[in-house]
């Protein structure tokens, strides 16, 4: 990795100072599992690195009335280990687990698996975010793409968001909180990952200095919730799909739903058309195919990613059915 | 004829054939071993490769200038001069040694070169993509195939294929080189320590800056090593620069490929594809073969699959064609070419038993004898059958079940060589009773430190914490490289030879003393004793005492004739698969492996075994998951790291059951077992596949896309 200046301020005020005004001035350093690997790579070149291991804001899970506030640098393995979140979040549970590593898991944190870089394997050999070659060309179209986009890739995008914890905070309907300098702001899990039109731009809403510092997850309050991943083997991999969901029934019907897709679009994919196809019906096998029908309506696969579309309707189907109690 | 030195009977062992642990067992799992990668010497450097970004270009202009201002910078080696054509990614450019690896990193990004690119080709799976890089590599025939495929009643067309994949040693390639006058030490992770420094030795001898080196100036040392399977009989180009920049630097050097590098250059197994045609007859008697296949093992050569495989088919016809690609060079791959050949062979004979409507175990068994070991097969098979309980499991293929779990049974059988290569073994019995059996051999992991240590403590009638065992080291007496599965039999022989020669010595010593003649002393429990009269006898200890202040020294040889019949070539294995396939999702389970397999007398039973849990999950992995990944608009191989090049884990591999087959067996003496166990695995696993879903998945890895593409097109998704 290229040389840098390394920082460890011990509170947010003193972190905000050490960040720059551009992206690649300055990255921010949490559990290191994804920043390190892009450092090797020369993928990120920060000219300092600012740890927030230091940062006791950033720590631990407090519940309060408006729900669970997750401080970002809470690592996986502690997110697992609260009591309130294996009783009520389920869907998070089961995105953690699915970082099969303990080792990533230990070290990983919330706010670095909702900040991570995606996994696009042109991305990672240096053809940057967009996947193209010096003359502009577009790598993926014709490349290997059979991990990529199969939803939302119709721009130049078309790697896969690389955060299943993000998809699952979307459906249970999560805040997030960034802070600056200039103070705080709040935004919905759902508004906070973007799809980039260039390469300079990233994946999140965040500016270069800022920082994500709280995820507040909404009281439960019965809301069934559920993750199914899609993965080809149990040691640690990439899921191929996963799906989120969160359902509110009323007697027997759903009375609201989010359905939430993971690694199939530059973005958690919040399928409208899944959750509308739920609403008012009881949940059972072939509504849940019905909305997974609905959720992939209308993919867009490339050359060799068909296969995809029938895996994430699988884990859409299977996260409504394991959600409902029926898996 | 029987002799002296013959293995002793099976009711006199105390240690062959039992289950026990490796010596290095506890050093290795507390990481006290030292690996190549571990060692660090006195004011030792860090050398970093810079390496080829292109498939395939010419070096046009290289300017180290820059980064040999770098504070920290110790020596700069180009490797690949202005006009060298460079003929893959990774193909080394030049080499930096330096105070820190963090130096060295820096430095090697620091120095500047230009390409001209030139067309690549990278992928050779569609041979009509392949334009002018193909050419014929083999034709045979045998018999006459039109005239058996005019005999058969049945005759099935198929599509097979094994992509390239690689080594994935768990300890990169590389070494430390140290220098002391003309003489270098190298500390290398390799199979072969007794060649290797000097086939260094001869590169460096040529070098200008290093002509008073011979050959036997360099020493080669290797105690521990993570893994080679067949990518480490060569001192390698970052072994030459290694050792060029310690001289060039005048301090010890330490060059480890990263693992990207080490997934690009350092090992790759040829894919091999294939159009079969084969025949039977309505009971499943073969009678005629027809394959046209292509491989390559990149610009090098190309694979050469011995199909139709272990079951010589009477009528037969195969035709190959090399493709070379802008790839890393094929290596040894564990037992090369025969995991593809039975991928090739073994699927479409399942596939036609199908057609047969038969089970392929009776098509097996019934053609069996068509292979130059057909009982150990029948016997083999049939145990596996038992073990994986074939009978209840066994369904017409597709029939796995109603829901979307489906399971299946498949088998493979295959074959290998494995006779002992030349060895020399030196024993030594001290006065002071401490034994050493000193060898220029290595242990790969594969426990051949403990199979000597075994032979010459039962030899030598002492428990195995007895026995000294000196390896690793090229100023033991010379030993082969560990390839082929060839080490067990050739250090088992010499060992034992040299350690019946040295008890000899000591009978001779002790006997006066004890009122008695050699011939009627043995060594057993410890003791030296008069055969028949435990009273007789003196402790191990004492004996050796009586050497006065001159050890006895033997050395025992591989071949040696005249001295007993130790090893065989030439060993079977049956094999069976049991998976589960989801079909909605594609994604395939391993449930149970079953691995039978026979290597003549078994030295170490428990390291055996272990043999063949290795090998199953490491076919395992081949079967379902690896694949090295080019794109061919860059010619890079786009995994070239331990995230998308993946590899099955714990979780993954399922039950495994492994039986060795011995007694019987034992009459043959020592063969080499590293390799044949890892050829059935992805044979086995794809029939089963084809069990649980009645469509065929033509190539592995069996990915999830493959396996949804054959089920629709099955009309089954
Ligand atoms: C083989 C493999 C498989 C994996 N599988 C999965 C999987 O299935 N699902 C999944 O979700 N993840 C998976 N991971 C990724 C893993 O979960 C992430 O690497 C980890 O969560 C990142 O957390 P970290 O704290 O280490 O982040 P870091 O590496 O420290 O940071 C990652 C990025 O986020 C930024 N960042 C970190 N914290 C903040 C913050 N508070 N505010 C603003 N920016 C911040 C950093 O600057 C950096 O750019 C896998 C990783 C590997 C290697």
């Amino acid at each position: 990795m290229q040389a840098f200046e390394y920082a460890k301020p011990a509170t947010l005020k003193e972190a905000f100072g050490l960040l720059g005004a551009q992206w690649g001035e300055a990255d921010l350093l949490a559990g290191g599992t994804d920043l390190l690997s892009l450092m090797k790579d020369y993928i990120h070149k920060p000219k300092r690195v600012v740890s927030l291991t230091g940062v006791k804001e950033l720590k631990g899970i407090k519940s309060s009335s408006d729900g669970l506030h997750i401080g970002a640098m809470v690592t996986l393995e502690e997110l697992l280990g609260n009591a309130q979140v294996r009783k009520e979040y389920l869907s998070l549970v089961q995105a953690a687990r699915g970082v099969t590593s303990p080792q990533i898991r230990a070290m990983g944190t919330v706010g670095g698996d909702l900040c991570q870089r995606p996994r696009c394997w042109y991305f990672r050999n240096g053809f940057g975010l967009l996947a193209r070659e010096g003359d502009g060309k577009e790598l993926v179209p014709n490349g290997e793409n059979r991990y990529h986009a199969i939803l939302g890739n119709s721009g130049p995008a078309k790697f896969v968001s690389a955060s299943s914890l993000g998809p699952a905070l979307i459906a249970l309907g999560a805040k997030l909180t960034i802070a600056s300098g200039s103070g705080n702001r709040n935004v919905d899990a759902d508004k906070f990952f973007l799809t980039p039109n260039d390469p300079a731009s990233r994946e999140v809403d965040l500016k270069p200095n800022e920082i994500l510092t709280e995820i507040v997850v909404p009281p439960a309050a019965g809301t069934k919730n559920a993750t199914y991943e899609v993965r080809q083997k149990e040691a640690l991999d990439w899921p191929l799909a996963t799906a989120s969901v969160a359902l509110k029934t009323s007697g027997s019907t759903v009375s609201s739903a989010k359905v939430v897709l993971g690694h199939v679009a530059p973005t958690p994919w919040n399928s409208a058309e899944a959750a509308q196809a739920l609403v008012g019906k009881p949940l059972n096998e072939s509504t849940a195919k019905a909305a997974a029908e609905a959720a992939l309506a209308g993919a867009t696969p490339l050359s060799q990613n068909r296969y995809k579309i029938q895996l994430a309707k699988v884990a859409v189907k299977r996260a409504l059915l394991a959600a409902a109690g029926k898996a | 004829m029987p002799s002296k030195y013959d293995w002793p009977a099976a009711e006199k062992r105390s240690l062959i054939g039992k289950r026990i642990n490796r010596l290095d067992g506890l050093a290795k799992s507390t990481g006290r071993a030292k690996y190549s990668y571990d060692t660090n010497r006195p004011g030792g450097l860090t050398a970093k490769l810079l390496t080829s970004p292109y498939a395939h270009a010419r070096v046009t202009k290289i300017d180290t200038g820059e980064a040999e201002r770098l504070a920290g910078v110790r020596a700069i080696r180009v490797m690949s001069p202005v006009g060298t054509e460079v003929q893959w990614q990774g193909y080394e450019i030049a080499a930096v040694a330096a105070d820190t690896e963090e130096i060295a990193r820096d430095a090697v990004r620091k120095i500047q070169v230009e390409y001209e690119v030139l067309p690549h080709l990278v992928k050779e799976e569609d041979l009509s993509k392949a334009g002018n890089r193909t050419k014929p590599s083999g034709e045979n025939t045998q018999g006459n195939p039109d005239q058996g495929f005019s005999q058969a009643d049945v005759i099935h067309e198929g599509f097979y294929g094994a992509n390239v994949i690689t080594h994935c040693c768990l300890e990169p390639h590389g070494q430390v080189a140290e220098w002391d006058g003309d003489n270098c030490t190298v500390y290398a992770s390799t199979q072969a320590v007794g060649s290797i420094g000097r086939e260094l030795g001869k590169v460096l001898a040529a070098d200008p800056a290093t002509a008073n080196v011979k050959p036997s100036n360099v020493r080669v040392i290797t105690q521990y090593m993570g893994g080679g399977f067949g990518s480490k009989f060569s001192p390698d180009r970052w072994g030459i620069v290694c050792a060029q920049l310690a001289r060039q630097a005048g301090k010890p050097v330490k060059l480890m490929l990263d693992r990207d590098q080490e997934l690009l250059m350092a090992g790759a197994r040829p894919s091999h594809f294939a159009k079969v045609k084969v025949g039977a007859k309505k009971d499943g008697t073969l009678v005629a073969w027809e394959s046209e296949s292509w491989t390559t093992g990149g610009m090098s050569g190309a694979g050469a699959a011995p199909i139709p495989y272990v079951i010589e088919i009477p009528n037969r016809k195969t035709r190959n064609i090399a493709v070379s690609t802008n790839t890393g060079p094929a290596r040894a791959w564990r037992a090369p070419n025969h995991p593809q050949a039975a991928v090739l062979t073994m699927c479409p004979l399942t596939d036609l038993a199908a057609k047969l409507n038969m089970d392929p175990l009776e098509l097996f068994l019934k053609n069996v004898s068509l292979s130059p070991r057909g009982d150990v097969y029948r016997a083999e098979l049939l145990k596996a059958a038992e073990l994986m309980d074939w009978k209840a499991k066994y369904h017409a293929p597709g029939k796995g079940g109603n829901g979307y779990l489906k399971r299946g049974v498949g088998l493979s059988i295959h074959t290998w060589g494995g006779r002992g290569h030349d060895s020399e073994c030196r024993l030594i019995i001290n006065p002071d009773g401490s034994v050493q059996a000193q060898l220029g051999s290595q242990d790969l992991g594969t426990g051949t430190r403990t199979v000597i240590g075994i032979v010459a403590a039962e030899t030598l009638g002492l428990p195995l914490s007895g026995v000294q065992v000196q390896i690793g080291d090229s100023n033991y007496p010379p030993s082969g490289g560990s390839g082929g599965s060839t080490t067990v039999g050739g250090v088992s022989a010499s060992t034992r030879r040299a350690s019946v020669k040295a008890l000899d010595k000591l009978l001779e010593a002790v006997a006066p003393g004890m009122g008695t003649t050699a011939d009627k002393l043995v060594a057993v429990d410890g003791r030296i004793q008069v055969q028949g009269d435990p009273s007789k006898s003196l402790t191990w200890k004492a004996a050796c005492a009586k050497l006065g202040t001159k050890a006895i020294s033997e050395t025992g040889r591989q071949p040696a004739r005249d001295e007993g019949n130790l090893g065989d070539s030439g060993v079977g294995g049956a094999q069976m698969a049991e998976v589960e396939v989801d079909t909605e999702t594609g994604i395939v389970t391993m449930r149970k492996m079953v691995a039978v397999q026979d290597c003549g007398l078994i030295i170490d039973l428990k390291t055996a075994e272990s043999q063949c849990y290795g090998a199953c999950i490491m076919g395992i992995g081949s079967a379902l998951y690896e694949e090295k990944i080019y794109d061919q608009q860059t010619g890079r191989m786009l995994n070239a790291d331990m995230e998308f090049y993946k590899l099955g884990g714990i979780g993954d591999v399922g039950e495994i059951v492994v039986h060795m087959m011995t007694r019987d067996y034992d009459q043959r003496g020592v063969i080499g077992l590293g390799e044949p166990p890892v050829i059935s695995p992805p044979a086995a696993i794809s029939n089963a596949v084809f069990n649980a879903l009645g469509v065929r998945i033509p190539t592995i890895p069996i990915t999830p896309d493959k396996v949804l593409a054959a089920l629709e097109k099955g009309g089954m998704a």
